[in-house]
């Protein structure tokens, strides 16, 4: 069976099961189409959360993001920020939102801030996140297809399109929950497997985690020759070269620490188990799961690139002749993810960290990922299984992100602005239309991607970080905070966020429409637009502290359904 | 309306939880922030295995520290439920 076969009918028995799936879980209520009945057993919701969580991102592009663009140390900023995000929703966030026990997180923050406006603020905020987050899922799946089964970018993205199409408007959370626990064991395992293989073949170590820190076959660690290797190159230091600044990593990380725990998709997983405790409960075994591809991501990346460079450079001096490439490395040549260009007409690449004279001049940051079982001459079943698992990882993200869209459309918008006498039956006819259309909608905009779908981290956690998180935080942890307070602090962590990143990337990230000026980049401390949420979330706590010392404190029922989430049982 | 007693084994629930909170949280900004950034080259200056101990805590340690850290909270409020009467009957 060729490669091309051996995929089809990996990726075609897992799409199968998705289906098999999606038939057995209708949703009946509209309590199970946003919460899946709240009755999924927290280890379930675990890993359901977990494939919900790691995006196309986390499966194809983070390996490569921390092993070359950030060149080790620095990409620690997404390992750190995108776990440690859990610590403050298992203790800050999510135990009190379930306790509130309804079914969205703009719900949330118009009740507890008595306004119809903070819900539509928080509804703007939740769909620009999930907007942006979810084309770059979309595409995820048209460049999964077009790559490994061989179709083209648009066959590759219906086909996709009609998937999701299927369990999420028929089943809602429901159908979802059960999905994506299929698709966290795909991608999961075809995670792990070719990071295995390829920690044996370099160190002798099964377990990448140790394989890190293990020795090669001359003795030397994998770490110590890595920083060797690149230094000789002229790259800075693998284990030490800091992204930017300190200050800049820090904020960086922190960023992305409470943009995750403010990120809706996330938090309305945990609407989803039984009780308060198994939110908590369900949050540990989420990272638990989450821990398994985010600690077998920076093995692979450091292992990878060792690969890569000493392929290109068997010993220092030593150029591999053009002519003598592997076949991987003519495969990928032809997806324009690696390019070579014989600079100095020697017949020999030369790679280093000299734009002049580096010869390898596209490395794409994916081909860590992609290329990895190839690299590694794995059997033609592990490569099928990588497709599937990036398959996997891109639709389980899309559906949740699709549902929390349809569910603030069809919920907050209609039913509870716009329209509420609309009875049961027909809010969960609305929201499957909000849910068609939402996958209509993510599909067009995968097949036209706008310039702000590059902008998933500066616009999706930037927003979650500095607008929604801090008015979720303060809605549970001050009795005190107001509605006018509120409303003013997350316009302005929202306007402080978008004006930096606007300023340096152009307005919605339209080329040309940069207003930096006079500026240097990143100005600000030397923080970068990416790492700019948490300086926008702090904005967002002074002004919302200091709106609320002037206005009149929330009416007593509102004051009283604060005391009531605080506590797991109502007296 | 909550009864006296009631609201004292509220405000107990919550000054127990806010304490615990800072206690684990503290933890996480000492591994990740801490330990991970902020003291990163002094702790580089250690080896743990193959690993430069500041590297490893930036990019293994601290995750691990984060599920310790969930599931040891998660334990302590059961048990502090539990002791207040407060626990949730399906659980």
């Amino acid at each position: 069976m060729t490669l091309t076969e051996t995929t089809y009918w990996v990726v075609g028995a897992s799409f199968a099961i998705y289906i098999l799936i999606a038939i057995r879980a209708r949703a009946g209520t509209t309590q199970e189409f946003y919460v899946a009945g709240k009755g999924i057993h927290p280890v379930a919701n675990g890993m359901a959360t977990a494939a919900d969580w790691m995006s196309a991102a986390s499966f194809i592009s983070m390996a490569g993001l921390i092993g070359l663009s950030y060149n080790g140390y620095g990409g620690s900023v997404f390992l750190m920020g995108w776990t440690g995000g859990y610590v403050i929703l298992a203790m800050l966030i999510a135990p009190y939102l379930r306790k509130y026990g309804k079914f969205t997180v703009p719900e949330f923050i118009g009740d507890r801030y008595y306004s119809d406006t903070a819900r539509v603020v928080a509804v703007i905020c939740l769909i620009i996140c999930s907007v942006t987050y979810v084309i770059g899922q979309m595409k995820g799946i048209g460049v999964a297809f077009s790559r490994f089964l061989e179709t083209d970018y648009e066959t590759g993205l219906f086909s996709g399109m009609v998937i999701v199409f299927f369990y999420a408007v028929l089943g809602g959370m429901k159908g979802i929950t059960y999905t994506q626990i299929a698709q966290f064991c795909v991608l999961i395992f075809a995670y792990t497997v070719p990071a295995i293989f390829i920690s044996l073949q370099l160190t002798g170590q099964p377990i990448p985690q140790l394989g890190l820190g293990s020795t090669l076959a001359d003795g030397t660690y994998l770490l110590q020759k890595l920083d060797q290797t690149l230094l000789d190159l002229g790259f800075q230091e693998y284990t030490t070269s800091v992204r930017g600044s300190t200050l800049n990593m820090a904020a960086f990380t922190a960023s992305l620490m409470i943009g995750t725990a403010g990120l809706p998709h996330v938090i309305i997983r945990f609407f989803t188990v039984p009780t308060v405790s198994a939110a908590r409960t369900s949050a540990g075994w989420a990272l638990v799961f989450i821990a398994i591809l985010y600690t077998t991501a920076p093995a692979v990346a450091a292992m990878a690139r060792l690969n890569i460079v000493q392929t290109l450079q068997p010993e220092p001096g030593q150029h591999l002749a053009i002519e003598e490439r592997p076949q991987w490395f003519r495969n990928w040549e032809r997806t324009g993810l690696l390019g070579i260009e014989d600079k100095n007409g020697d017949g020999h690449i030369q790679y280093n960290a000299n734009p002049d004279t580096n010869e390898l001049v596209k490395l794409d940051n994916d081909i860590l990922v992609l290329a990895n079982p190839e690299i590694a001459e794995l059997p033609h079943w592990v490569i099928a299984l990588v497709a599937a698992g990036g398959l996997a990882a891109a639709l389980s993200t899309a559906a949740g992100l699709l549902l929390a869209i349809s569910s603030a459309i069809s919920h907050d918008l209609l039913k509870r602005t716009l329209t509420p006498q609309i009875s049961e039956r027909q809010e969960l006819m609305a929201s499957r239309l909000a849910m068609a259309a939402a996958v209509l909608g993510a599909g067009y905009l995968g097949l036209n991607p706008p310039g702000f779908a590059a902008g998933t981290v500066a616009l999706a956690f930037g927003l979650a970080a500095s607008s929604l998180f801090p008015a979720l935080l303060l809605g549970i942890f001050s009795t005190r905070v107001t509605r006018e307070g509120a409303v003013l602090g997350m316009l302005a962590g929202l306007t402080v966020t978008l004006t930096y990143v606007f300023q340096h990337k152009g307005i919605m990230f339209i080329p040309g429409t940069q207003f930096l000026g006079d500026m240097p980049p990143n100005w600000f401390l030397g923080i970068e637009p990416n790492a700019f949420g948490v300086v926008g979330a702090l904005v967002n706590f002074a002004v919302t502290l200091g709106v609320t010392r002037v206005t009149a404190p929330p009416p007593p029922e509102v004051q009283e359904l604060v005391e009531e989430i605080r506590v797991p049982v109502s007296s | 309306m909550p009864s006296e007693h009631a609201a004292q084994l509220r405000e107990t629930y919550w000054r127990e939880n806010r304490r615990w909170m800072l206690i684990l949280g503290a933890v996480w900004f000492f591994v990740s922030l801490g330990c991970g950034v902020l003291w990163v080259e002094p702790l580089n200056q250690i080896q743990l295995g193959g690993f430069k101990l500041g590297f490893w805590f930036a990019q293994q340690g601290s995750i691990f520290v984060f599920i310790l850290l969930i599931f040891v909270y998660a334990r302590v409020m059961a048990r502090l439920e539990k002791r207040l009467g407060l626990g949730e009957s399906e659980a």
